[in-house]
């Protein structure tokens, strides 16, 4: 093999891989991107059931509702425009409270309620997510 | 007047920089037009050259005065400081007083440029070996990067700005960072960061004067090992911080600022063993000063992504567009810079040693290939959801997307590593490197084996991840077999330490995914519970006070069997600067692994959520991580006290 070659070689091989390991990554992105929800958008784009999802919003008011066994929860996700039923099994964070912002991890249902497996809490206004201060912008402006 | 003489130390520091990139960029074209005046050391262009190294020295120095300072106003809690104000508060611990002088987006600015200044000044008094005008264009290159960075600093993050009137108290520090680990990660972490850019400026001085070689290889390779020791220090003591302070149970996340140091890390370790094939046989010249310039690109799209505010993390202090511009004009100037100056030299770059496909070369050529794999995978899964979120979609990418995509090439990646040390520099034997690797392939199918039999449902990556680690454990020792111990180099033991730290943690995580176990109940005081092997008891809840938070603290009785009991204590503490609620996990660790217990909210039946876990061998993950430090610093130690002989002889004869 003559100098120039091998050098080439190495060269196709490691665009090769950088390419491959990219294609891979977009093709796997395809599936496994949590996509994030307002409740709102569920009623324009439909139910996307059978993939993991963020779901962004307020906790209703009154809605937190504790189960017999101690551990599991259901509560009301709302924008203003729509509502979404969630239910959790866990234990909620410390800054999970009615009428204040929260992002559920987890899937929708096909009867439209949805599954949390991790639910993220709003710290302050220092530390909001960036989803879920866009979701409450917008719920503002549509209030208005 | 503290805080004024902090930013005066600042602006000389800048001032410097700026001497010391002019001072080299004129020494260096001076001599490369001479050719000569550089080496002697004598004539004007010497006394330009040696001026330089004084220079960083001081820079450095003034850099350390900066941030010293800083932490003195933290330490006397001076509120008419805006960042003390906004960051500390009196009744705060010393500790914290003293660690969150860099608890914050301005103070931590400060201490990475402090470490790229000493940085700096450590190249300009350490290293002698390497030409005198590339090392001076090394140092100019350091300069330059500083320069950037004292320049964000100056102008857009000063950490000295007054608060006028001064408030009676400050705001506090985030109770999620009040903990021994703030005192550690980000210190070590950042030492990792900056020796990155250490190896990226011998990779440009060695560019720009024409001078890519196992010298210039040699001068770097300290530095690689020296960043990439601190990047796994930190990396795992960050891992072990969040997996007791976040009370989730799990020791990684995939978050963005977790994977904006992992992938310096990868792209380090790539650069680390091509350095070697460069150092020892003089091949892959090219490819070393390229992954030089990746693992810097690396490290700066790091630092942008936690200190721009486009992250929400406890990382992401405060969110200011105009900074995220700034570092990110930082980023592409360096990056681009680089990458130009890469290609615009590549060509005078020689070709190096050639070597067979079946040789250790090779096997650290698949090496570089399969980490640049997953650091593309990680790359692009870390930045998919930024580019998306710019053109108006929101998602996330978490760890059902990496462990699909980087698990498996990871799983490939160690069963190369296991190879590639049984194999011989520059040709060998397919046939002889597979009759050295019957031993662990035997190891690797018996543990295969035995835990498909035995663990029942075991998922298939925990599976191959305990099989192959303990193929790599075997294999990793294969290099000592047969020799003779104290005669064996210690960079040959760091090797051996290193790759075994690296099966001792892959056995650790899957052992984690496939054994764990846990119950979460609401319990009443006094019901005995079950997780694993172990029994416990809620006996009593109880409010205990801290220096600056209040608690409530869980009293757990756990016994194992018929064993001893013993106590857990794990506590709800709230604080009220900023008013916050964190959860204290208490942790029983036994040589088998982890007990690991939370305490939740108590319902109106006065019953507590209790959420235990029984983690087995959870502990061998950082135990792992700290073996490959351990084997770094081996290799590191080895080398330098190697080349100081070989200077002595040199010397002598």
């Amino acid at each position: 093999m003559k100098a120039k070659h091998q050098r080439l070689i190495l060269a196709l091989l490691a665009l090769a891989a950088v390419v491959g390991a990219a294609l891979l990554a977009l093709s796997a992105l395809k599936d496994q991107a949590a996509f994030f929800y307002a409740p709102g958008d569920v009623k324009k784009t439909g139910l996307p059931l059978g993939r993991a999802v963020r779901l962004g919003g307020m906790v209703e008011g009154g809605s937190i509702r504790k189960m017999p066994d101690g551990v599991s929860i259901r509560f009301v996700v709302t924008d203003g425009v729509a509502k979404v039923p969630v239910a959790f099994t866990g234990i909620v964070p410390d800054l999970f409270r009615e009428k204040s912002g929260v992002v559920a991890e987890g899937s929708f249902n096909p009867d439209g309620s949805f599954t949390a497996t991790n639910l993220l809490a709003k710290h302050d206004e220092k530390y909001m997510p960036p989803e879920m201060a866009g979701s409450m912008h917008e719920t503002k402006t549509l209030k208005q | 007047m503290i805080a004024e003489a902090g930013l005066a130390a600042l602006w000389f520091a800048a001032a410097l920089a700026a001497l010391q990139l002019a001072l080299a960029a004129i020494g260096v074209r001076r001599s490369m037009a001479s050719g000569t005046a550089g080496i002697s050391g004598d004539g004007l262009t010497g006394q330009i050259l040696s001026a330089v190294r004084p220079v960083a020295v001081v820079q450095g120095a003034l850099a350390a005065l900066a941030l010293g300072l800083l932490i003195l106003v933290f330490v006397r809690s001076d509120m008419s400081v805006l960042l003390v104000a906004e960051n500390s508060h009196s009744d705060k611990p010393l500790l914290y007083k003293i660690a969150g002088a860099w608890g914050n987006h301005e103070g931590s600015m400060l201490l990475w440029v402090t470490i790229l200044g000493l940085a700096g000044g450590a190249v300009a008094i350490l290293e002698h070996r390497l030409p005198r005008p590339t090392l001076i264009a090394t140092l100019g290159a350091q300069a330059l990067i500083a320069l950037g960075f004292y320049a964000f600093l100056l102008f857009s993050s000063n950490p000295f700005a007054r608060l006028n009137p001064a408030p009676a108290d400050g705001n506090g520090l985030n109770p999620l960072l009040q903990d021994p680990g703030l005192a550690f990660h980000p210190p070590t972490l950042y030492i990792g960061y900056v020796g990155i850019s250490v190896a990226f400026s011998f990779a440009v001085g060695a560019l720009v004067t024409r001078d890519v070689g196992p010298a210039f290889a040699r001068a770097m390779r300290p530095w690689v090992l020296g960043a990439w020791i601190f990047l796994t220090l930190g990396i795992t003591a960050g891992s072990y911080w969040a997996y007791y302070e976040l009370g989730w149970g799990g020791w990684w996340f995939w978050d963005p600022v977790e994977n904006a140091s992992l992938m310096p890390w990868l792209a380090a370790t790539a650069l680390l063993h091509s350095v070697t094939v460069l150092a020892t046989r003089d091949g892959l010249r090219a490819w070393t000063v390229m992954l030089a310039v990746v693992a810097f690109s690396m490290s700066m799209i790091g630092t942008f992504l936690v200190r721009s505010g486009i992250l929400t993390s406890v990382h992401a202090f405060a969110v200011d567009p105009k900074r995220g511009a700034f570092i990110l004009a930082l980023l592409a100037i360096y990056i681009g810079g680089a990458l130009l100056l890469f290609a615009a030299r590549v060509g005078t770059v020689r070709e190096g040693n050639r070597f067979d496909l079946v040789s250790r070369e090779g096997a650290l050529v698949a090496n570089n290939l399969l980490l640049s794999v997953v650091l593309g995978i990680v790359l692009t899964g870390t930045l998919y959801p930024i580019v998306a979120a710019a053109m108006g979609v929101q998602l996330s990418v978490g760890p059902p997307f990496f462990d699909k995509t980087a698990g498996p090439v990871a799983l490939i990646l160690v069963a190369i590593m296991g190879a590639g040390p049984l194999m011989r520099w520059r040709r060998d034997d397919a046939n002889a490197v597979l009759g050295r690797m019957i031993v662990p392939v035997a190891a690797t199918g018996v543990t295969l084996a035995g835990f498909a039999a035995l663990a029942d449902g075991i998922h298939i990556l925990p599976l191959l991840g305990l099989a192959l680690a303990a193929g790599l454990a075997t294999a990793s020792i294969a290099p000592l077999w047969k020799r003779d111990l104290r005669r064996t180099p210690l960079f040959t033991w760091g090797m051996v330490v290193a790759h075994l730290g690296i099966a001792v943690s892959l056995a650790g995580m899957a052992s984690d995914s496939a054994f764990t176990q846990q119950t979460l109940v609401a319990a009443r005081i006094g019901e005995p519970q079950h997780v694993g092997p172990y029994t416990i008891t809620l006996e009593g809840v109880r409010p205990v006070i801290g220096p600056n938070w209040s608690a409530i603290e869980g009293k757990l009785t756990a016994r194992r069997g018929d064993g001893a009991p013993f106590t857990l204590r794990p506590q709800s503490r709230f604080f009220a600067t900023p008013p916050t609620v964190t959860s204290e996990s208490a942790i029983a660790t036994r040589f088998d692994g982890q007990l690991y217990t939370v305490l939740g909210q108590m319902d109106e039946q006065g019953r507590w959520q209790l959420r235990l876990w029984w983690k087995p061998f959870v502990t061998l993950i950082w135990a792992g991580g700290a073996l490959v430090a351990l084997g770094g610093a081996l290799s590191l130690f080895g080398r330098v006290r190697r080349e100081r002989r070989a200077a002595k002889r040199e010397e002598e004869a």
